[in-house]
């Protein structure tokens, strides 16, 4: 689904952020990426999610050159991938339902089509009774369900995950855990970027370490 | 638990989007005063022209071989021959008595002055007579008769309304490029503080169209209530004046305004003007908008070949 093949990026003219990167994302599979502080986990994030071009290697994202994608093609693409941002990046004047909404909605999809499916959501994750609440009243881990919930709306091939469960007590952080295995098991790919070493322990799954800039991978 | 209502993707109301609205009611009353003002200007130039270019003069000199009342209808007769006259009108004495009173003093008795005696014609402005031909007759049956085209007042006359016209046009100009310039910076200011949403929208796979439609129906309103508000000020401003001049008709205000300014009247063509820089800045900021949702959603997509430009990207 998404391969890296000796992929590299530096910023400017400085060192190579990230060196060497070969791996396979495959159809349905679950991984955690994983490493130090500013080892370039978020980086690798936004390559995975087209919104970094590498400095050098090659990635294919669904069958397609990144390198050679069209600007005016991205969004198609996009659509294919859900992403929760570290920093939640909510749009603060719509409501959490609204958030939520917001990705079928630029889609051009009617209410009427989806508003069960995003009040069960909701529920699901937690804020069945905040959907009518603007972000800024929402507290941090309320902010990352809503966030979660926007990436997993409309069910993508790949979900990619910066610390989703950074601002959440440990019962919410196993539910979110199982909403993203669930979502697997569905058929989503599914990479989380984390630091939780108890997050990871509670699931058998692929581990992508980054140290340095180099990527171990531990299947 | 009942969902609200959609809200709009773009926030509708913003200290942003106020401080855009009030800057496009300025520039629009702006242009709008300096549209009517031009107009106001442009017609009493018109009126100035077309009052004296309406009538020629002919004056006849005093002689003790010549008969003054006989060469008077005499004088009018030949210039009423003539294809493009109208009207022929001579001053008698107590016109002229009136005339030279200033100088002169009243109670003037003209038999005991040699007083050049005057006949007025009124001519068709659209099709005037052929002067040189009428001053060559009147020349050969009245020697003592000179024509007065007032050419010499009407030349002036057009050249100083077209300076002033031209002026006019200048400071014109000059306020619309400002306000262009100004609606044009004000948008992309009122844009900057919705960068966000337009990453956000980009990020979850809005296409660059549907983000550059939310902006653009969103700039749309903010802008026709602005130039609305602004130019309907402009055109009230000149109804207003326009009703008090005719209601103080030779009041010595009315009258002074009316030599300053001549009438506020801006007619049917002021206020389309007004309608049509209404119309233009609503224009001009929704295309702005568009350009710079655009604009950025070129650049969010440059840094992807720039990594060294992700500075204005969150962590």
């Amino acid at each position: 689904m998404i391969h890296f093949e000796n992929v590299g990026l530096r910023y400017g003219m400085g060192p190579e952020i990230l060196r060497d990167l070969t791996f396979d994302i495959p159809k349905r599979s679950f991984q955690f990426l994983t490493g130090p502080s500013g080892a370039g986990k978020t980086t690798l994030l936004r390559l995975l999610f087209m919104s970094l071009k590498p400095t050098r290697g090659l990635i294919r994202t669904f069958g397609r050159d990144v390198n050679t994608i069209p600007p005016g093609e991205l969004p198609m693409l996009r659509r294919r991938i859900g992403i929760v941002f570290q920093d939640f990046r909510l749009l603060d004047h719509l409501t959490t339902y609204e958030n939520v909404a917001l990705p079928l909605r630029v889609r051009g999809k009617d209410e009427i089509t989806y508003k069960t499916d995003v009040l069960e959501l909701l529920k699901w994750v937690g804020l069945g009774d905040r959907i009518n609440v603007l972000p800024p009243v929402l507290s941090g881990g309320e902010k990352q369900r809503a966030a979660i919930a926007r990436a997993l709306i409309d069910r993508p091939e790949v979900l990619l995950a910066d610390e989703p469960t950074g601002n959440v007590d440990p019962p919410m952080a196993r539910r979110l855990l199982n909403l993203f295995l669930e979502l697997n098991r569905l058929g989503t790919a599914v990479v989380i970027a984390t630091h939780d070493l108890g997050l990871m322990d509670q699931v058998e799954a692929r581990r992508m370490i980054l140290t340095g800039g180099h990527l171990d991978i531990y299947e | 638990m009942r969902v609200r209502p959609m809200g709009p993707i773009v926030p509708p109301t913003n200290i942003q989007s106020n401080a855009l609205a009030v800057v496009i009611a300025i520039m629009a009353f702006l242009a709008c005063l300096t549209l009517g003002g031009v107009s106001m200007v442009r017609a009493t130039a018109a009126s100035w022209q077309s009052q004296i270019s309406r009538e020629i003069t002919i004056q006849i000199k005093p002689d003790d071989k010549l008969d003054m009342n006989a060469a008077l209808t005499k004088a009018r007769d030949i210039a009423l021959s003539f294809v493009g006259t109208r009207d022929g009108q001579i001053m008698d004495d107590a016109a002229t008595s009136r005339l030279l009173e200033p100088w002169l003093g009243p109670n003037l008795n003209l038999d005991e002055l040699p007083v050049p005696r005057l006949v007025v014609i009124t001519i068709d402005e659209q099709n005037p007579p052929d002067f040189e031909a009428m001053r060559a007759m009147l020349k050969d049956e009245i020697p003592q008769a000179s024509l007065d085209d007032h050419r010499t007042w009407v030349d002036r006359l057009v050249s100083m309304a077209h300076t002033t016209v031209l002026i006019g046009l200048s400071i014109m100009t000059l306020v619309f490029s400002a306000m262009i310039l100004t609606v044009i910076f004000a948008t992309r200011g009122a844009l900057a503080g919705n960068r966000h949403i337009v990453e956000v929208l980009h990020f979850v796979g809005a296409e660059a169209s549907f983000v550059g439609r939310e902006f653009q129906k969103h700039f749309l309103k903010i802008s026709l209530k602005g130039s609305a508000a602004g130019s309907l000020l402009a055109a009230g401003l000149f109804a207003g004046l326009g009703f008090w001049q005719s209601r103080s008709l030779a009041t010595p205000q009315s009258d002074q305004a009316a030599a300053l300014f001549g009438t506020f009247s801006v007619g049917y063509g002021g206020y389309l003007g007004i309608f049509a820089t209404m119309l233009i800045i609503a224009l001009l900021t929704t295309i702005t908008a568009r350009l710079t949702v655009m604009r950025t959603i070129h650049e969010i997509d440059q840094i992807r070949s720039d990594p060294a430009r992700t500075d204005i990207l969150p962590d």
